[in-house]
């Protein structure tokens, strides 16, 4: 993972609460097997309409997202925060974040930043005062500034360590194999385990039939 | 001090405790996997040259995509054909045992781990998708994890996470007639809000939970994520270990009793203490539908459409007046006025065989509203096996009702089961966001009970609003007395 010490990138305001992971990527877009190509898809409902707030010239070119509380709730599809990243976005700063989501950035290298409600305010004011601002986020002071405003925000002490450090956890935990194969030997017997498969008798399973004629279609 | 439920199977599955802030090492039990979000996962694993760890503690299914119609053919839309063709290719290469379309173990993710018994108390339990939440309602800790997770559990079996805290929901007194435990939930997230849960593990607690079947409690666990909460869970007792008793994997013989034994102890201590706690009446619990575009936008079915000019909060007033625009509702319209254009009965909350028979029981000897579309979803290929056992099927079709094959369906539209640009649904399901079953839909969450009821009226109804009393060749209809 790339390593995330400060950023400094147009600030994007979306006054929007609530902004769910549905919003974020509708599940249409899921079905691609890669990990990368979503920047088309990211808030795809709203990119059609010319007044949201990416269609501006002054914030097209965005990379810290400014938004309302519980942002990213929902869904756990990570395909919102490789959309976000595809886009461009490097921080986002809200209030509160869905758990998952907030998981999620962080093991993507995208700061999901805990601001103060009066204080995302502020910045919502600058940026939609003087569109096209400058947002700088500092992950090692953990400070959000814009124009003469600077604020702090919240991000845990261990994903900021794993950010600052641009550490991939799966290498991090199979330093503990040994740990993990002890606690293995101690897993009761009776706990069950998916392999041998066990089943009920086998059964064919017939089709429904589509009753209208548009229903086949897709 | 004594433990919460949630503490002591936390406690029993710590491979390393993390110091200076460094989270805990957590194993994992059961690792259930789908379409959508574990391609990457395996690309990961491959790109590294890494198996999967254990392979016998994994199992995959296809749910998201599949269509509901026409199994047997190919997949029509090419981007579902490869994404589920891509997950019987990783299955295949990994070792991982998989229920494909038109197998009998095939359905929702969080239906297939119950019905065959691997869901069990005192697990961890994750999948790759967020309502692995219902999984709780066996007393395990289950919870939804992203992409980078599956593949760190596909890795190592285990999983780096902070604590999470602890909120008891203690539900006292008896559910009304008509109300269900999809009322319960969707009242529990009304109350605390959509971020209410934020950071804590839900504990369904309460005499009115004790009363729930199996099948009720998955539901009121499966919405613990929509109060923002990671994992909801309620204690095994009887009720548990009656489901489980004989199922394929659920242990047998001396290992019963062992397990068993254990089970019990899966309780939260008397004198333990949660970091927060909410109590309901239930007796105060009406049926509840949503009005808005998160689930937290609800009320009792009696209500009216909330007036955005009456809301004192900034915030709240702005989503809710962009939430009747979206939903096109007028401000303080009776809830009851509202008409719908299709009944959704499925998913992961309300698509098992206990609310197929509540919304049959409704539907015997009466036929849909004429501008009405009803369509049927079981959770699994079991599911539907069983409904049909019972002539469940027939019900439905002579309802007028379409009765499909398994999958997640119309609750996120992935498959061709949308709604249209404007078209406004009551579902079972649980998540009315903004385009969630199919662009420029209109979602309103309900019970099955409710489903049905509008299903036959055509507006937003209950049970009680149902006055017909008898079948045209004389025989008393459900319910006898309203």
């Amino acid at each position: 993972m790339e390593k995330f010490t400060q950023h400094t990138g147009v600030g994007v305001p979306l006054r929007r609460s609530n902004v769910d992971t549905d919003q974020i990527i509708p599940a249409v877009y899921l079905k691609r097997v890669t990990r990368t190509g979503f920047e088309d898809a990211l808030f795809a409902a709203w990119r059609g309409d010319p007044h949201f707030v990416l269609n501006q010239d002054a914030y097209r070119a965005g990379s810290v997202l400014v938004a309302g509380p519980d942002f990213g709730t929902g869904s756990s599809r990570e395909h919102a925060v490789w959309a976000l990243k595809d886009y461009g976005f490097r921080a986002v700063l809200a209030s509160r974040f869905a758990d998952i989501f907030r998981g999620n950035s962080g093991k993507q290298g995208l700061l999901a930043a805990q601001v103060a409600q009066d204080d995302i305010e502020l910045i919502w004011k600058i940026l939609e005062s003087y569109p096209g601002t400058e947002v700088t986020v500092d992950l090692e002071a953990r400070t959000a500034h814009c124009q003469d405003v600077t604020v702090p925000f919240q991000v845990d002490d261990y994903t900021r360590w794993r950010l600052l450090e641009g550490l991939d956890d799966i290498g991090l935990t199979m330093q503990h194999d040994a740990e993990i194969s002890e606690f293995e030997q101690t897993r009761a017997t009776w706990r069950p385990t998916t392999l041998p498969a066990k089943h009920l008798p086998p059964v064919e399973i017939v089709s429904a039939r589509p009753v209208h004629a548009d229903d086949a279609l897709g | 001090m004594g433990k919460t439920l949630a503490e002591k199977v936390w406690d029993a599955h710590v491979v390393r405790r993390g110091t200076d802030g460094a989270p805990d090492l957590l194993y994992i039990d059961l690792h259930l996997v789908h379409e959508v979000t574990s391609p990457q996962a395996f690309e990961g694993l491959r790109l590294a040259g890494r198996p999967v760890r254990r392979p016998d503690l994994t199992i995959a299914t296809e749910d998201h995509n599949t269509p509901t119609l026409d199994i047997d053919l190919p997949i029509a839309d090419p981007t579902s054909r490869t994404q589920i063709q891509t997950l019987r290719n990783n299955a295949a290469e990994f070792g991982i045992r998989i229920h494909s379309l038109g197998d009998a173990d095939q359905g929702i993710v969080h239906q297939v781990g119950p019905q065959l018994g691997l869901t069990q108390p005192g697990l961890t339990v994750v999948c790759g998708d967020s309502h692995t939440s219902t999984h709780g309602a066996f007393g395990a800790l289950a919870f939804g994890i992203g992409t980078s997770e599956v593949e760190h559990v596909l890795a190592t079996q285990t999983l780096p996470l902070a604590p999470f805290k602890t909120m008891a929901i203690t539900v006292d007194g008896e559910l009304p007639k008509g109300s269900t435990s999809k009322d319960i939930i969707l009242a529990i997230i009304a109350k605390i809000g959509t971020g209410g849960g934020q950071g804590y593990v839900l504990e369904y607690r309460g005499e009115a939970i004790r009363a729930l079947s199996m099948e009720a409690r998955m539901t009121i666990c499966n919405m613990s994520i929509e109060a923002g909460a990671r994992a909801g869970m309620i204690a095994p007792d009887e009720t548990t270990f009656d489901y489980l008793k004989g199922r394929p994997h659920a242990p047998e013989g001396a290992a019963w009793d062992e397990a068993v034994e254990y089970w019990r102890s899966l309780h939260t201590d008397e004198d333990a203490v949660f970091d927060a706690e909410v109590v309901l009446e239930a007796a105060d619990l009406e049926p509840f539908v949503t009005w808005g575009t998160n689930p937290g936008q609800g009320l009792p079915l009696s209500g009216n459409v909330p007036v955005p000019a009456e809301i004192g909060d900034d915030n709240e007033r702005i989503a809710a007046e962009r939430a009747l625009e979206y939903m096109g509702l007028t401000p303080g319209m009776p809830l009851r006025e509202v008409k719908v254009d299709t009944v959704f009965i499925g998913s992961c909350t309300n698509g098992r065989i206990e609310d197929l028979r509540s919304v049959a029981k409704l539907f015997r000897g009466r036929t849909k509203h004429p501008d009405v579309r009803v369509l049927v979803v079981p959770s699994s290929a079991r599911v539907r096996l069983q409904a049909e056992a019972e002539g469940l099927d027939q019900i439905f079709l002579d309802f007028g009702a379409e009765w499909r094959n398994a999958g997640c369906s119309m609750c996120l539209g992935m498959n061709p089961d949308q709604l249209k640009p404007g078209e406004r649904a009551a579902s079972t399901s649980n998540r009315n966001f903004e385009g969630r079953q199919g662009k420029g839909g209109r979602t309103h969450l309900v019970s099955p009970l409710v489903a049905a009821a509008t299903a036959i009226r055509g507006t937003l109804s209950s049970v009680a609003d149902l006055g017909d009393v008898e079948a045209p060749d004389g025989s008393p209809l459900e319910p006898a007395t309203v």
